[in-house]
């Protein structure tokens, strides 16, 4: 055989397989419950929001890769992905334009100007979320109450999308149901009121356990069930995509401060149970923190890293300016990844002090 | 109990790459006919090359030495049959770079006739322990898993270590080979004797021989001739049966899986009482002191989805990879690359004129679907690669590094404790070549050190050349001084001469 025919490469000389793309793929998959939950509780105008967010982050991808020549646009689903997790993260009846903007900052800001899939400092779609949050907090804090994709109260598809377009429904009436709160929304402002956990979670939208945990309770597209994210977390930690030590370590990071508070004072702390499953917590935990570019790779690494996001979301949910803190909590982490990899390297072969 | 963990530990990380060893563990071990021609590498073990001890025109028995073993760490080289020296030339050997080495080219006479003063030894162990090593030294064996090390290096441990264990690598986890199965499977009792020789040389009693469980039949023949050759004689053989995965075969993961602890880094498993030798080498051993036979073959799998026939061969060293090809029916159309050795840690091919050396263990002729290729993305650090790392490092770091050409960061990253195993590339979802870059950084980082030891001394050569002149010319000066005052002396007519002579030559410290 002649040489030059002959392929010339580095060992090893097979692979296992393993791709970006089957990696997004995997992650869409595992999103998919909760996404197709959302739908069901939110109706048309949530799958809207996913779909314009989602264009929008695939079209900027296209465009960035595009002007900065590089290879396979698109292929490797991570702008898909990107999409998909931002809308998850916005208010089910947001308009047309948050999305865009959102979907556009995502991508364009939150991750080519760093160089690319890779090289972001920050979770491309957390990012883009708090940038929407801080500059048009009335969008992002407009929670409709869940009305179903077919229910009695449901909304058409043409006045969903006329609502999403326009901001009005397509009979030209303004929408009258839109004024919910989340339930840790209601908490935040009770406790500002100087009222008792029980006053603020009753009453009106009173808060029920069972709800909250299937997903029937006003809040983002993605904060809703918290069985439906477990689900695809536990599906993703199965298939070796993330590891447990990020989720384990954030509920850790959440959980234990609010039990330890809870016990002191059951009149002004929520007990666990309500941290866990109201909010963004689950989808943070297994979907967010774990985002394979913006999170650490060392096993202990994860481990400080999920801890402080977890212990972060308490504190911006108990004594900070927003109800909810998941989104600021990891991406305030996420910049402490570099040093957390830095310093967190395993004891390598051979130089155990058990050896020396 | 003794140095063996009473449960077998598992190694960080590993990988399960398909076996892949149906395509050829059922094939007896065959041998080939005699190529036209030989090429025999001077130098083909770790350590020092051979010196040449022939000329073009010798004619040679088989198992002649063609070169003698150089200094310290090094082995010789012997005719692997009878015929004569044509050439003594530069030819291609399997090398990263495709560099040349000085080879023998030996034209077989056809008769394959040993040298009949070669002699062995009937009863091994009445022999000195220093004997035994000293016949293994002479007949050239090295590692026969790939690494070729010198074993008689092997066999002699430094006064003040205790060997506690001789650990047999018969674990062959790379996936495809076959051929140390095969010869376990057909030679059980040889490999039982060369062990037993082997803990001769070491003066221990120890042995453990580890199979992974995917061959059966090599681990139920071992099993029978543990039983019945080493039973009610000095030394306890046993044989392990490790689950199957890669890189298990790696000496440092082995250690830690049979005896639970860890070589130290930078050290030597002898610095924790265990010594490792391939399973072929303990047929190599037992051929060289019981008939006085140096190493001049070994088994050879070729195999892959590119070969016409799968097979096992016993294949003279220096028989060109060419010939066992063609021996085999030749390359399928779609063959894309061509390896020596295993898919894991061998060695890609420009070209297949080179010949099979002691280390060569398979030639693979894999095609496009079987073999990785894929252009390489940037790191997403997912982490994959952190896990697979069976010595706990964090390879995607250390591939920045490299990348970068931050060489004395990949210090810090303990580059230098890496196998190169290339199980981190083989998880890689971004086809990051992790293990090119290691080798690129390793050897940036060696030949710094080279540079850097260079200006040291050339540093030193400057300085020692700069006291010399100030001290000549001090001298100069003082003559001058002194010649000066002598006239001065001889103007005032006092005439008392001295004659000192004392004018030291700068005696010239150069070293």
């Amino acid at each position: 055989m002649s040489p030059s025919s002959l392929l010339f490469t580095s060992s090893p000389h097979v692979h296992g397989g393993n791709s970006i793309p089957q990696i997004m793929q995997q992650v869409i998959l595992a999103l998919m419950p909760a996404t197709l939950l959302s739908v069901l509780i939110f109706g048309w105008p949530a799958l809207l929001v996913l779909v314009i967010t989602t264009v929008t982050a695939m079209l900027t991808e296209y465009l960035m890769v595009k002007i900065r020549r590089r290879p396979s646009p698109l292929g490797d689903m991570s702008a898909a992905l990107t999409g998909i997790l931002l809308a998850l993260t916005l208010p089910p009846q947001s308009p047309w334009w948050i999305c865009v903007v959102g979907g556009v900052f995502a991508i364009l800001l939150g991750k080519h100007v760093y160089g690319g899939l890779g090289f972001n400092m920050f979770n491309p779609a957390l990012i883009s979320r708090v940038f929407l949050l801080v500059s048009f907090p009335v969008e992002l804090t407009s929670w409709p109450q869940p009305t179903g994709l077919f229910g009695k109260h449901a909304l058409s598809f043409s006045d969903s999308l006329s609502l999403i377009t326009t901001g009005h429904l397509s009979s030209g009436k303004m929408m009258d149901a839109i004024s919910a709160a989340t339930p840790l929304g209601q908490y935040h402002v009770a406790l500002s009121m100087g009222k008792s956990v029980h006053d603020a979670l009753g009453g009106d939208y009173a808060f029920s356990y069972l709800s909250a945990i299937a997903g029937f309770i006003a809040g983002s597209l993605g904060e809703t069930s918290a069985i439906a994210l477990a689900l695809g977390g536990i599906y993703l930690i199965r298939k070796n995509i993330i590891s447990w030590h990020i989720p384990a370590a954030m509920f850790a990071g959440t959980l234990i401060p609010a039990t330890l508070f809870w016990i002191l004072d059951a009149t002004k702390y929520p007990d666990p149970l309500f941290h866990l499953i109201t909010g963004g917590l689950v989808m943070g935990a297994f979907f967010m923190a774990t985002d394979l570019v913006t999170s650490p790779v060392t096993p202990l690494g994860q481990i400080i890293f999920g801890a402080g996001c977890g212990l972060l979301t308490y504190i911006i949910r108990t004594w900070g300016g927003y109800p909810e803190g998941v989104s600021f909590a990891i991406v305030i982490m996420n910049a402490t990844v570099p040093l957390l990899d830095q310093y967190t390297h395993p004891v390598v072969y051979g130089k155990a002090k058990k050896n020396v | 109990m003794g140095i063996v963990a009473s449960v077998l530990k598992k190694f960080h990380g590993g990988v399960h790459p398909p076996g892949r060893k149906e395509l050829s563990e059922q094939c007896a071990i065959e041998s080939m006919p005699m190529p036209k021609r030989l090429v025999v590498p001077f130098h083909q073990h770790l350590g020092a090359p051979s010196e040449p001890v022939v000329n073009v025109g010798d004619t040679l028995f088989k198992g002649d030495l063609l070169g003698s073993a150089g200094d310290g760490i090094s082995a010789p080289v012997h005719a692997p049959t009878s015929g004569t020296i044509v050439a003594i030339e530069e030819h291609v050997v399997g090398h990263p770079s495709g560099l040349t080495m000085l080879c023998a080219i030996l034209e077989p006479d056809g008769k394959d006739q040993w040298n009949p003063q070669l002699q062995g030894v009937d009863d091994p162990f009445s022999l000195e322990p220093a004997a035994v090593r000293d016949l293994v030294k002479s007949a050239g064996v090295v590692g026969l898993g790939g690494a070729t090390f010198p074993s008689f290096v092997k066999l002699s441990p430094p006064r003040d270590k205790v060997v506690d264990l001789l650990l047999i690598n018969a674990v062959e986890c790379e996936p495809y080979l076959t051929c140390d199965a095969r010869l376990m499977e057909e030679r059980p009792l040889d490999v039982v004797e060369g062990i037993r020789i082997m803990l001769h040389a070491l003066q221990t009693k120890e042995c453990v021989i580890g199979i992974e469980n995917n061959k059966p039949k090599a681990i139920a023949a071992m099993q029978n001739a543990v039983a019945r050759e080493a039973s009610g004689k000095d030394g306890n053989i046993r044989v392990v049966v490790l689950p199957v995965m890669y890189p298990q075969g790696s000496e440092k993961q082995l250690i830690e899986v049979v005896t639970g602890r860890q070589v130290p880094s930078k050290g030597l498993p002898i610095h924790i009482g265990v010594v490792v030798h391939n399973v072929a080498t303990a047929v190599a051993v037992r051929d060289a002191v019981r008939f006085g036979r140096p190493l001049v073959s070994r088994i050879v799998t070729v195999t892959g989805q590119g070969i016409t026939r799968p097979a096992n061969i016993e294949v003279l060293i220096g028989t060109l990879a060419d010939d066992v090809i063609a021996h085999c029916g030749g390359l399928k159309p779609g063959t894309c690359k061509v390896v020596m050795g295993g898919p894991m840690m061998g060695l890609a091919l420009h070209q297949t004129n080179i010949p099979i050396v002691k280390g060569s263990s398979g030639i693979l002729a894999l095609t496009q679907d079987e073999s990785s290729g894929k252009p390489e993305h940037s790191c997403i650090r997912c982490g994959s690669c952190v896990s697979a790392c069976p010595i706990q490092l964090v390879p995607c770091t250390m591939a920045w590094f490299a990348k970068t050409e931050q060489f004395d960061q990949l210090i810090n990253v303990d580059l230098f404790d890496c196998v190169e195993c290339g199980s981190c590339a083989y998880v890689c979802p971004s086809n990051v070549p992790l293990v090119h870059y290691f080798r690129y950084g390793k050897l940036a980082l060696q030949s710094k050190a080279r540079e850097e030891k260079k200006r040291e001394l050339n540093k030193q050569r400057t300085k020692l050349r700069d006291e010399r002149l100030a001290r000549e010319k001090e001298e100069k000066e003082r003559k001058k001084e002194e010649m000066k005052a002598k006239m001065a002396a001889k103007k005032k007519g006092k005439g008392t001469e001295t004659h000192g002579s004392e004018a030291v030559s700068g005696e010239e410290s150069r070293s």
